[in-house]
């Protein structure tokens, strides 16, 4: 080894290092690095899929019906990683509340939002949100009458969970480009109302 | 194999705690739930960190928990993807 390696670095500098010394050794280049980072979906991939489930209804039977094939529809695929997945959407209605969460680790529907956010993967997110999560969706501004039932869903094997938020009012005349504008990551998350 | 559950029985959670690794959570071990969905086969993770030759392939089921029953309160279900080998049919009154 290099009299540069060394642990004392931040985690992005210990990367970047690692990353160097695997294209000196010809293991990986940065072009199929750039390839794989460009495919990375993001939560517009799922905001396209929240707008089109509001503006055809059909396709939003379909996607809650069978979630894994519906999203074919569009493009996207729950078989890209290393084993087949299962998609499964749950819709908020006036008295459902879904709320999705790992607990073993940070499983996240990666093929329709892209990489999860660091609170997600947090123990204290994890370890409350399924005792009492109205109490966790208050802290992040969202307060729930006590009517509304809340439903957790703990994504421990194959399964990918994610919420289709309710359509806000006044939206009758969007187009579903302007309607997944509106749709954020935490709404399909369902720790924000959309 | 049969799947040996149905949308709607009463399963309960193997408390069986082996040596390596156990995809089940540990705060629905011992717990009765209801099964609301069947998600596919799928392989068991525990046999694969075993490095089993052929791992089992096992129905996953959607098992709904209420809230109060985990933790002695709250009016939410939570809902856990379980493999088959994890449950057994939950006994009347249990």
């Amino acid at each position: 080894m290099s009299g540069t390696h060394h642990h004392d670095g931040s985690i992005a500098q210990q990367v970047r290092e690692l990353e160097a010394a695997l294209e000196e050794r010809g293991v990986v280049s940065s072009s199929a690095i750039e390839a794989i980072l460009d495919a990375l979906r993001t939560p517009a991939d799922g905001a396209r899929v929240v707008a089109h489930a509001w503006a055809a209804p059909g396709f939003r039977e379909r996607l809650l019906a069978d979630g894994t094939t519906a999203v074919e529809e569009l493009g996207y695929t729950m078989t890209g990683g290393v084993r087949p997945q299962v998609l499964v959407v749950v819709e908020n209605t006036e008295a459902v509340h879904n709320v999705i969460v790992c607990t073993l680790c940070s499983c996240y529907p990666i093929a329709l939002l892209g990489p999860s956010p660091p609170w997600y993967k947090s123990e204290a997110y994890r370890s409350r949100v399924v005792r009492d999560p109205r109490s966790v969706l208050r802290e992040f501004g969202l307060v729930l009458a006590p009517t509304v039932q809340v439903r957790v869903w703990d994504a421990s094997a194959e399964t990918r969970y994610l919420v289709l938020p309710r359509r806000p009012h006044g939206t009758d005349g969007m187009s579903e480009a302007e309607l997944a504008a509106l749709v954020t990551r935490n709404g399909m998350i369902g720790t924000a109302a959309v | 194999m049969p799947d040996r559950f149905a949308t709607g029985d009463r399963v309960i959670v193997s408390q069986a705690d082996p040596p390596g690794h156990r995809r089940a959570p540990r705060y629905v071990r011992g717990q009765v739930g209801t099964i609301t969905a069947m998600h596919g086969r799928h392989t068991l993770p525990d046999d694969v960190v075993a490095r089993v030759a052929v791992p089992r392939v096992e129905p996953v089921y959607a098992v709904a928990f209420p809230a109060h029953t985990l933790w002695g309160s709250g009016d939410h279900t939570v809902t856990v993807n379980l493999w088959e080998t994890y449950l057994d049919r939950a006994v009347d009154g249990v």
